[in-house]
């Protein structure tokens, strides 16, 4: 698929520069852009020296060791945290896509409810959702291919299916910027590539996907990477991007080379933990 | 036969008594149906324990139940949140220390020599023991809390379910939680007089629990939670009469039997139907 994405940072020198990468005159259409922005928790930064400029269409991977500043970034873009220093504009509405293992599977909700959830950032408080916003989460089960599982308990679906959900919401938002994180994990083959094709026709409806991962070699596939270790280590085109000393420094060298294959694979982390940022 | 239900109906105490638990037992099996899916259990039974200083000290001075123990709550709540901030403990081991401490003061108060007689009513109710002002009280402050609950009805369903995408919801989640929290403290307020600051957890959290074992959705749920609190608080003021048992003991009991039925019911509907995955 062809990027409709162009990225730049706005100092060409920074490093987070990808070389080559042609920057985009304007930015009437751009989703978000950051400029020297650095945010965390009561005063002390978590990630800092974060540029780059997020523009409509694109596939983006968010590369990064746990603690490296993937969550704190996903809630300066939805406005949770405000920035330190620096600056952050978001022109694009936001959805945070959680892990499903963060979800309540014994709640007593269906599909087309959770669905549903996503009008109510659209309405003022006191006002409740109607029939078309029922019909908008309709469309969105209908667009990540669950429509016939709508009336279902949203604890009977697969992890798969229940992910789908989960952005199925977001798109009731209304959201252009959609931010997944770790959808992959716990996935089987069939599911992820089910995930890829969503996140591809997401992409070709305008829609930006950024993706918090920890593999590697998924995020080749992608349109851009963003490389964050608490500072940004690197944005670009993947292939320009990921060379031994980026992912380096993105993941303190827990590098290893597999032999005979071309490029680095990186040691995961054996223990999510997801708590903290 | 017919006998057995008209006869206690002659009764202008056992009347009032029957009117007063279903009004009880209309909010408390709604709003226990929050209690029960965003967990607060346990902090419910903590305010009904932690207000009973409030209540003798009002029974001693001759003030209204309600304003003491409006005022226990308050006081048990600042406390509960300092020593918390503190003593640098987990929540639940401030809570358990400092409600504890409470009820053991109220305890002191209440069995000091020159307690007047009818302070162990606020320890195990006095349902037949309320007045028609009672009543009418309870019903205004229910009808606040159902409209209340039903106004933020999809909210509540939202953030349940998922805390952490508060922003991209546009509900907060904290403002949500503190106003569940006083609907929960007012519904205790006006619960307790009738159920006794032991009793009272009771009806908040079996009625609900009961419902979730057989329900799937949450309209059903609430209906099936309240209709479990009422019909509980009917056999067992029915129960009291001919059994010239305690009446809030009676209510709890009907309370856990329907819990068991409910239980068991549950359990037999998901072997019949294997949860996938």
């Amino acid at each position: 698929m062809a990027s409709k994405a162009a990225i730049s940072a706005d100092r060409p020198s920074s490093p987070g520069t990808a070389p080559g990468h042609k920057p985009v005159a304007g930015s009437g259409d751009r989703f978000a852009a950051a400029q020297d922005l650095a945010v965390g928790y009561d005063g002390t930064p978590a990630l800092s020296q974060v540029d780059f400029e997020i523009l409509p269409g694109a596939r983006i991977g968010l590369l990064g060791p746990n603690g490296g500043g993937k969550t704190t970034l996903f809630r300066a873009l939805t406005g949770e945290l405000r920035p330190i220093s620096g600056k952050l504009e978001v022109e694009a509405t936001c959805a945070t896509v959680p892990q499903t293992d963060r979800t309540r599977l014994d709640y007593p909700v269906t599909c087309l409810d959770v669905a549903t959830m996503g009008a109510l950032a659209r309405l003022a408080w006191w006002r409740k959702p109607g029939r078309k916003d029922r019909a908008m989460a309709m469309e969105s089960l209908a667009m990540v291919g669950l429509s016939e599982r709508a009336r279902d308990s949203f604890g009977e679906l697969s992890g798969g299916q229940r992910q789908r959900v989960l952005i199925a919401r977001a798109l009731t938002a209304d959201a252009q910027l959609l931010l997944l994180d770790e959808p992959y994990t716990g996935l089987d083959s069939a599911s992820a590539s089910l995930l890829d094709r969503l996140i591809g026709d997401l992409a070709s409806q305008g829609r930006t996907v950024m993706i918090a991962t920890h593999d590697v070699d998924q995020a080749r596939a992608w349109d851009l990477v963003l490389c964050l270790n608490r500072t940004q280590i690197a944005f670009g085109p993947p292939e320009a991007t990921l060379d031994r000393g980026v992912l380096e420094a993105t993941y303190g060298g827990s590098i290893v080379e597999i032999p005979g294959q071309p490029g680095y694979g990186v040691l995961p982390p054996h223990h999510h933990s997801h708590g903290g940022h | 036969m017919l006998d057995i239900l008209s006869e206690p109906l002659a009764n202008g105490t056992t009347i009032r008594a029957l009117a007063e638990i279903t009004v009880l037992g209309i909010v408390s099996g709604a709003i226990g149906c929050w209690i029960v899916l965003y967990e607060l259990s346990y902090s419910a039974e903590s305010l009904a324990h932690g207000l009973f200083p409030g209540l003798v000290i009002a029974a001693l001075v001759g003030a209204p139940l309600l304003l003491g123990g409006a005022i226990g709550v308050l006081v048990a709540a600042a406390l509960v949140v300092t020593a918390t901030r503190l003593a640098d403990e987990s929540a639940d081991t401030a809570i358990a220390v400092v409600i504890t401490a409470l009820f053991g003061a109220g305890v002191l108060l209440a069995l000091s020599p020159s307690s007047p007689p009818g302070i162990k009513e606020l320890l195990f109710g006095d349902l037949l023991g309320v007045t028609f002002t009672d009543i009418a009280v309870a019903a205004g402050v229910g009808a606040a809390v159902l409209a209340a609950l039903w106004v933020l009805h999809d909210r509540l369903l939202a953030v349940g379910f998922d805390q952490s995408s508060q922003q991209s919801l546009g509900v907060s989640v904290t403002t949500l939680n503190l106003v569940l929290m006083v609907l929960v403290a007012v519904t205790i307020l006006v619960a307790v007089q009738g159920l006794g600051t032991l009793l009272v957890a009771a009806i908040l959290v079996g009625p609900a629990a009961a419902a979730r074992q057989v329900t799937r959705r949450i309209g059903p749920m609430m209906l099936v939670s309240v209709a479990v609190a009422v019909a509980s608080g009917v056999a067992g003021i029915y129960a009291s009469y001919h059994l010239r048992t305690a009446a809030g003991a009676s209510v709890v009991v009907a309370m856990l039997a329907f819990y068991l039925l409910a239980a068991l019911t549950g359990s037999l509907q998901h072997r019949r139907v294997p949860a996938r995955q």
